[in-house]
């Protein structure tokens, strides 16, 4: 018996262990090959094998590069600070105000952030260009409200509605109009919920390929995924492999870190935008 | 309104006053959505019964359905369709995506099930599990496709090399290049980046199931296979389904991984890198929105059958 729990315990962190190195395996070579280069690159190696900082050079070094990251610091902070204004107004009236058609409104917003990007391509394409901002940030910034936008609302209102009623009442039989109510008594309540969307929304800014791709045209103006993406040599076999992961590198460890300290926020962001009850 | 005593003696009630403020709180945002989605997406539908190219976007004449279908007899009498719906090209996309979705979000189900069941257990270092788990979801889309296209490169990627020691593999697959394998890549790629995501949500329905269940299970002496298909399943069973169908409607909208991991590959290509491609690079603007079109409306069929026929609740207010 304890025999069959022994092995069974060995079973279950043999699991935990093939999980954890599934998980993490891809980066940690990431960050290996991001410090190998010249003929070091193109052996296998499992372990690190030197460092050497000239992929990271060479990438730091190039200008595009740098904008890049400032197009997508820019275009991922506004779409989150336009989002979370519209977001907080309007999940306080769906959250703790009754009327007709709500649940209707909710599913509407919910099917938004469902769209299929492509869909909505072509008639935002000469959006864009109709309002002369093809090749700007504010192409992205308006654009990446179609997902943004829905998801923060809706995570909001789940948030907001799990607050209890008490403390408004009291602000209504003081007098208290709709606006001070949301500044006053919801807005510091609203905090944490704020920051756990906000971050969603500024990974998924940040990450997003589609637009950015569609709506710029010059190397200046693109966001880190879409530069990294297009990042190739002249050929087949001159892809800069070492200079592509420590762009990756470069990108990815600020999400990592963000994601690992906020990681209880996170999970519970993520799950109410969808499973609750 | 100004006035506080006419809103006292037979002005709008609290609940008119709150009704109406509500109203201006949810115009602002109605009206984004409206500029971002409704607007866009009529202008796309429209856009797909014209002849616009991307060169000249208001030159468009309507000439109703010929991009999704056409009918022509030539003067010998042969007669010749045309359109989306009778092009090989279109349908095989159809099929790379759904091949592609029902695969990763059926292995996405069952791998984030084990996941999640390893999280709901007490263990020392499940921390470390949770934050080493959500390192995938927290890489950008674009990058872990990078990341694996170089494990998966056929001269010096790892994968070939472990698979080559450990002798799985007699020789190095081109993984990416090759038609037959760049579809096992692709859902490798996407296995490995959303897993996290499922293993989340699911977790969070096993979190609600009350311990004393298991408790009670145990004191019976019932083996914990059966507690789990008979107890533990149906319980989260809603939290599954929401899950399901999120990834579900991911996956039917993929772009991003497949356009950097293979391009130009045709067994990948799926319909919305096909729609893109006529958008933007091979001018065929409208004949791009109908496909796009298209994708839409077998997404919205989709989602919609799936709701009905699952009776899944999104809100969450049903058990409230």
């Amino acid at each position: 018996m304890t025999r069959h729990k022994l092995l069974k315990r060995i079973g279950f962190y043999a699991l935990v262990a093939v999980i954890v190195v599934f998980s993490v395996f891809p980066f940690y070579y990431a960050v290996v090959t991001s410090f190998a280069s010249g003929t070091a690159l193109f052996r296998v190696n499992y372990l690190p094998s030197g460092f050497d900082l000239r992929n990271y050079q060479a990438v730091l070094g190039s200008k595009n590069f740098l904008y890049s990251i400032g197009n997508s610091l820019i275009i991922a902070t506004l779409t989150v600070g336009l989002s979370l204004f519209l977001g907080v107004t309007a999940s306080y009236a769906l959250a703790r105000v009754r009327f007709r058609g709500r649940g209707l409104l909710l599913m509407t917003i919910l099917a938004v952030s469902m769209f299929p990007q492509i869909a909505v391509l072509a008639g935002l394409f000469e959006l864009v260009r109709f309002l002369g901002i093809f090749n700007t940030h504010w192409a992205m910034i308006l654009s990446y409200t179609i997902f943004t936008l829905p998801f923060t609302v809706w995570v909001l209102t789940t948030f907001m509605r799990d607050l209890p009623v008490e403390i408004e009442e009291a602000a209504i039989v003081d007098g208290a109009s709709p606006w001070i109510i949301i500044t006053r008594v919801f807005l510091p309540l609203l905090w944490p919920a704020m920051v756990t969307t906000g971050l969603l929304a500024f990974i998924g800014a940040w990450n997003e390929f589609l637009f950015a791709l569609t709506f710029t045209s010059t190397e200046s103006m693109r966001t880190v995924p879409v530069a990294i993406g297009l990042l190739s040599g002249a050929s087949e076999q001159e892809i800069p492999w070492g200079p592509i992961m420590a762009a990756s590198v470069i990108v990815t460890v600020p999400l990592i870190v963000l994601v690992l300290i906020f990681q209880r926020k996170i999970v519970a962001g993520l799950t109410a935008g969808g499973v609750k009850g | 309104m100004t006035d506080p005593i006419a809103g006292r003696s037979g002005g709008p009630s609290l609940r008119q006053r709150r009704q109406r403020a509500a109203f201006w709180f949810l115009a602002p945002m109605l009206f984004a959505l409206l500029c971002v989605a409704a607007w866009p997406l009529a202008r796309t539908i429209w856009f797909s019964l014209t002849n616009t190219t991307l060169s000249n976007l208001y030159g468009g004449e309507w000439i109703g359905f010929d991009n999704y279908l056409s009918m022509r007899t030539l003067s010998s009498g042969r007669v010749v369709w045309r359109g989306t719906l009778v092009d090989p090209a279109w349908w095989n996309a159809v099929w790379n995506t759904v091949r592609f979705s029902l695969i990763s979000v059926g292995f996405e189900t069952v791998l984030g099930l084990i996941v999640a069941l390893v999280l709901n257990a007490e263990f020392k270092g499940r921390a470390l599990v949770r934050a080493a788990i959500l390192i995938p979801w927290a890489i950008p889309t674009i990058v872990s496709a990078k990341m694996w296209a170089w494990m998966l490169n056929d001269q010096f990627g790892i994968l070939n090399d472990i698979l080559l020691r450990l002798g799985l593999i007699g020789e190095k697959i081109a993984w990416t290049a090759s038609t037959e394998t760049a579809m096992t890549a692709v859902l490798i790629v996407d296995i490995w980046k959303t897993t996290p995501f499922m293993a989340l949500l699911i977790l969070a329905g096993l979190q609600m199931v009350p311990r004393d269940i298991y408790e009670a299970a145990r004191i019976d002496g019932i083996h914990p296979v059966k507690v789990f298909f008979r107890v533990t399943l149906p319980l989260i069973k809603p939290a599954l389904m929401v899950a399901v169908i999120f990834r579900m409607l991911d996956a039917l909208r993929i772009f991003d991984l497949i356009y950097v991991l293979t391009p130009n590959s045709s067994a990948t290509k799926t319909m919305s890198v096909i729609s893109r491609e006529n958008m933007i690079d091979f001018d065929k603007f409208a004949y791009g929105a109908a496909q796009s079109t298209l994708l839409f409306a077998i997404i919205a069929v989709f989602v919609s059958a799936y709701i009905w026929l699952g009776r899944v609740d999104l809100g969450g207010e049903g058990s409230k």
